[in-house]
């Protein structure tokens, strides 16, 4: 959006001398955080019109899934946003479990409020590199990705996977957690605060940073909404809207944290919304640490892969009279009831929301994919319109897109 | 409010409007006709007892294959939340099967463009009055809408762009070089074809 007195650089930006002239950015650049393509409308250094083009990615998700069951469908959503999968696989699982009305154990819910907090730190984390990449931090760059390597070491340790966890499971998660990732997990957290005073110290008050970002890319909190804007680029703006706190899932009704919130809506009340989000993740995480209760991690009545996660669980795997696949049932109750459900969860992205039709087979009739950074790539015409070219970089940077998610 | 209660407000206000309640755990949607649905979604947007200024999600269904004999052949399911005063609704608006079409809401939500144009490239339900109807996640020559429930998981034939850009790839292989048979591993280093 436009404002008068936005000014990166102390002397006027020449306007060009009217001659417009257009620049074809991406897909293919290393500042588009992926493979988007944005047609760029310029005068001088100004944008006139700004086109950004998804779908390069597009794999039809959403017709895939039609096609497998729900167990089946799970793994398309590790490939929907890859840098924080496990939070698109909570969601789905939500999704299905209130679709199907399963329940999930007390420990279950915990471990995965742990994983996807878990996973807002990683996403943040990448985040905060490549944003600050772009705008031209490279120490940051590293810093981060050497926290988000214990991370990823992290999860690898959980569930076999770095990048592709698939480790939630419809009506809990597939493994128990272990004493020795807890004890690594708690070594974390120690350690990571001081961290994060360490990526503050280097830039939030350094000056280049202040001028890329302090009055860039200003988006008030009822043009956020108009465009859908969610996540920490709707709080940057000073709406309140959390999906963790407006409709808790999982564990974080028993969990305490804050929201934080900006109030300018420009780039840099995106990035302290962000910082902030991690350090009440670190909160969050230890909470779940502290009160993780004992029991069982999945659901007695969860549809199941045929590798049993309980001892006394029958193998009847392609007998069932849904025809061929893994899910069979356990007890006699009708599993797949017919309706339709819309469920959201807060990812790191923003509001991921999952809208499952139900036709009373194994599979899904229709499964839609809210994906936040399809929406905020759709805000970045009006957001970039009438700004520099160079804070065109700085704002896909700050609206946090991720393309798979986005192309689907 | 409960989702209950804003339905039976909606009921009230647009008596004429209404087709249909769906309840399933929990969740309300309201089945409705298109012909007014920038007015009513006005008007849950703008009340103030209801303030719904989220629009959440906007998808197009295809009813084809669902054994329910009253829903329309095609619907466009709007989800809409008050983050005010946290609550939702789902709005279903029955979209006929011939020339499917439903009146653009990017006047009331400007988020809602991209989403429009999504179901129009998917699902090819068009918008009246949307600003810059296009296909948006498929190539713009793309034959069909693949979440048609017609279309069939694979095609028969390539993208007509694939077909070009493998013709390109053979164009400019001056090495005569062969991906196949390298790819599969077929071919062992000494058992090379003498050429």
């Amino acid at each position: 959006m436009t404002s008068p007195i936005r000014q990166t650089l102390e002397y006027p930006v020449a306007d060009g001398e009217g001659e417009r002239y257009s620049l074809r950015l991406g897909p293919q650049h290393p500042a588009t955080h992926g493979v988007l393509r944005v047609d760029l409308e310029l005068d001088g250094e100004t944008i006139i019109e700004c086109k950004p083009q998804v779908g390069y990615l597009h794999r039809g998700f959403e017709k895939l899934a039609e096609n497998r069951t729900y167990t089946q469908a799970l793994i398309l959503t590790d490939r929907l946003d890859y840098i924080a999968a496990m939070a698109n696989n909570v969601g789905y699982c939500l999704a299905v479990e209130r679709l199907l009305a399963l329940s999930v154990p007390l420990r279950a819910q915990y471990i995965r409020t742990l994983v996807c907090e878990m996973s807002r730190l990683a996403s943040h984390l990448l985040w905060l590199a490549t944003h600050a990449l772009d705008i031209g931090a490279m120490t940051v760059f590293l810093y981060c990705f050497r926290e988000r390597e214990i991370l990823l070491d992290l999860f690898e340790e959980l569930c076999g996977a770095r990048l592709t966890f698939s480790y939630p499971r419809i009506g809990g998660v597939r493994q128990d957690v272990t004493t020795a990732f807890i004890d690594e997990l708690q070594r974390f957290l120690d350690l990571f605060p001081a961290k994060i005073a360490e990526y503050e110290t280097l830039i939030d008050t350094n000056r280049i940073w202040l001028k890329r970002t302090v009055g860039v890319g200003v988006v008030s909190g009822e043009e956020a909404l108009s465009l859908g804007l969610t996540g920490a680029c709707l709080r940057g703006s000073g709406v309140d809207y959390d999906l963790r706190k407006h409709q808790p899932y999982d564990a974080y009704d028993q969990v305490d944290f804050e929201v934080p919130l900006g109030s300018d809506g420009d780039i840099y009340a995106r990035y302290r919304c962000r910082m902030e989000e991690m350090h009440q993740s670190i909160r969050i995480i230890q909470q779940c640490i502290d009160q993780l209760p004992p029991g069982p991690i999945i659901g007695e009545d969860a549809p199941d892969l045929v590798m049993p996660n309980r001892a006394q669980s029958r193998i009847e795997a392609d007998s069932n009279s849904y025809g061929t696949g893994l899910i069979r049932l356990i007890k006699e109750r009708e599993l797949y009831l017919s309706g339709d459900i819309y469920v959201a969860t807060e990812v790191p992205k923003g509001e991921l929301g999952f809208y499952f039709i139900s036709d009373g087979s194994n599979k899904p009739y229709r499964m839609h994919i809210r994906s936040p950074s399809f929406i905020h790539i759709g805000a970045l015409a009006a957001i970039a319109k009438g700004e520099l070219i160079a804070d065109l970089i700085a704002n896909i940077g700050s609206l946090d897109v991720v393309l798979g998610e986005s192309d689907r | 409010m409960e989702s209950m209660a804003i339905a039976d407000r909606l009921q009230a206000q647009f008596p004429d409007e209404i087709l249909r309640r769906h309840v399933f755990q929990g969740q309300v949607g309201v089945s409705i006709r298109p012909a007014r649905v920038v007015e009513i979604l006005r008007w849950l947007r703008d009340g103030d007892a209801l303030q719904m200024n989220h629009l959440r999600s906007l998808c197009g269904v295809d009813n084809g294959r669902r054994k329910d004999p009253e829903l329309a052949r095609f619907e466009v399911v709007y989800h809409l939340y008050s983050i005010v005063l946290r609550h939702e609704i789902r709005i279903r608006v029955q979209v006929a099967e011939k020339e499917p079409a439903v009146d653009s809401i990017v006047a009331l939500w400007a988020g809602a463009n991209w989403l429009e144009r999504e179901t129009f490239d998917l699902m090819g339900i068009r918008f009246n009055g949307h600003p810059d109807l296009r296909r948006i996640l498929l190539p713009e020559d793309w034959k069909g809408h693949p979440l048609r429930k017609e279309y069939p998981l694979k095609g028969k034939e390539e993208w007509s762009g694939m077909t070009e850009l493998l013709a390109k790839i053979k164009e400019l292989d001056t090495f005569g070089f062969q991906p196949t048979d390298a790819a599969s591993g077929q071919t062992e280093p000494g058992q090379e074809k003498q050429s």
